[in-house]
């Protein structure tokens, strides 16, 4: 396809739901031209054609000073290499060591957090939920995808996807098995739906034959998802604890 | 409105595909498209409302679309309804002759504290709590057709408020741009087999974060 070509294409899509005169109509497709292009829609969701239409998006935006390309990479860049579930990692291995520090996580998250220096978007007012032998806490969105960005980075496509949203409020137990994770009968799972604006991350429980551990060795075994509440931290440690980057 | 974005407790949606070693992009343009949402939301940014327009997409699209591509298909929606860019410009790829330029809000050197800005939804008002940690309540059986973030599988449902969260925007008028209405919010708990039934375990329980409009006294 040539230039033109994917550039027509792009619009296509795009005015399929949007107009000048409201954007509520046609995100809804009730607008004056919604329907003849929403029939376009249906062979857009190639990957490729989704490369090409941002592109072209990025170009006119820059070209029309309203976005600084420098500015976009930073963001990307902030997100793959930075803001990602070593923050949260931090965040629980210090409360694993240091009680007084733990006591301010659970009765102030958001500050105790931002001591360690994190906070931002979709971090402001954030709730600890403490693991214990008796409760397994586990969080979900079940209206969009509510996560706690700032410790945590943006969220996995399983904790966006439909059959994660819609199951983790009905069939817990069911949804951790898929996980991997057991729970026994007697111990109390508590689901949280991220309905509003707090944002949750799970204090999973410091792993037995962890004594030793410095602060740093501690972070080192706790996964982004022992801090959703689908997994339980092992005093194996783990390797993969490195955020992917995508390859260019 | 009862859109197919309130999930909790449908069923047919398939197993939840975990992937090892994910990407936080798997593509070029979801990173771009993540980014261009964050850098032009202005001033008037109203996280309600943002969500609403994604409710609205048909809901064949809103299963069928990724999560990045429902952005990217409001962000364009945005610019083309705050009037950023136009349908031909988009069209065509170009800006417009005669097109004012303008100059870029945030720079790279404004990013990071773009990122770690706090843009809380608590309010400082003065409004007193309608109910008190402990105390039964009903979730109100109400079906609004704009946004709510009361989902459905809780409406008409009995449980006990567990934590007073303090005072929040209100999303059910902010979204529409009618005012704010700040009220408190809490943590209600529910039990499972008040939510479905006896199938559910009796051990467990359901924690959802609820305005003081959406209850009553149980």
């Amino acid at each position: 396809m040539d230039r033109r070509g994917f550039i027509r294409h792009a619009a296509a899509g795009a005015a399929g739901f949007a107009a000048a005169s409201g954007t509520e109509a046609h995100m809804a497709g009730h607008g004056d031209r919604g329907h003849e292009h929403q029939h376009d829609n249906a062979h857009q969701a190639v990957p490729s054609d989704l490369n090409l239409r941002v592109k072209a998006l990025e170009s006119l935006l820059v070209e029309k000073g309203v976005v600084d390309r420098a500015a976009l990479d930073t963001i990307v860049d902030l997100y793959e290499t930075k803001i990602g579930p070593r923050n949260g990692a931090r965040v629980v291995a210090r409360a694993w060591v240091n009680p007084a520090y733990r006591r301010r996580l659970l009765t102030n998250a958001t500050a105790a957090i931002a001591e360690l220096g994190y906070e931002g978007g979709q971090g402001e007012d954030m709730v600890v939920l403490e693991n214990t032998p008796r409760v397994h806490n586990l969080v979900v969105c079940t209206l969009c995808s509510c996560y706690p960005w700032p410790i945590l980075g943006l969220p996995p496509v399983w904790y966006k996807s439909a059959p994660y949203r819609s199951r983790a409020v009905i069939d817990p137990r069911g949804v951790l098995r898929e996980f991997g994770l057991e729970i026994a009968d007697e111990v109390e799972v508590r689901v949280w739906d991220s309905t509003a604006e707090l944002r949750y991350l799970v204090l999973p429980e410091r792993p037995p034959g962890t004594e030793h551990m410095t602060e740093e060795e501690l972070a080192a075994l706790v996964t982004r998802d022992s801090m959703i509440g689908v997994a339980k931290v092992t005093a194996r440690p783990n390797a993969p604890f490195v955020q992917q980057r995508l390859a260019r | 409105m009862n859109g197919v974005h309130d999930m909790g407790g449908m069923h047919g949606m398939g197993p939840i595909q975990h992937e090892e070693h994910e990407p936080v992009f798997h593509e070029w343009w979801e990173g771009r498209a993540y980014a261009l949402t964050r850098l032009v939301r202005g001033q008037t940014y109203n996280l309600d409302n943002s969500r609403h327009l994604l409710e609205l997409l048909p809901p064949a699209d809103y299963l069928r679309m990724s999560y990045y591509e429902r952005w990217l298909t409001r962000l364009v929606a945005q610019l083309l309804k705050n009037g950023v860019i136009t349908r031909e410009e988009l069209e065509s790829g170009t800006p417009a002759s005669g097109a004012a330029k303008a100059t870029p809000a945030v720079t790279a050197a404004m990013v990071p504290a773009l990122v770690t800005r706090r843009n809380s939804a608590r309010r400082d008002a003065q409004v007193r709590p309608r109910f008190r940690v402990g105390q039964r309540v009903r979730a109100r059986n109400i079906h609004p057709t704009g946004h709510t973030r009361l989902p459905r599988y809780a409406r008409g449902k009995q449980g006990v408020i567990a934590i007073d969260h303090g005072v929040f925007l209100f999303p059910d008028t902010n979204a529409h741009l009618l005012g704010e209405k700040p009220q408190h919010v809490y943590s209600v708990r529910f039990a499972a087999r008040e939510l479905w039934g006896p199938q559910a375990s009796p051990r467990d329980f359901v924690h959802i974060d609820m305005w003081d409009d959406y209850l009553e006294r149980a």
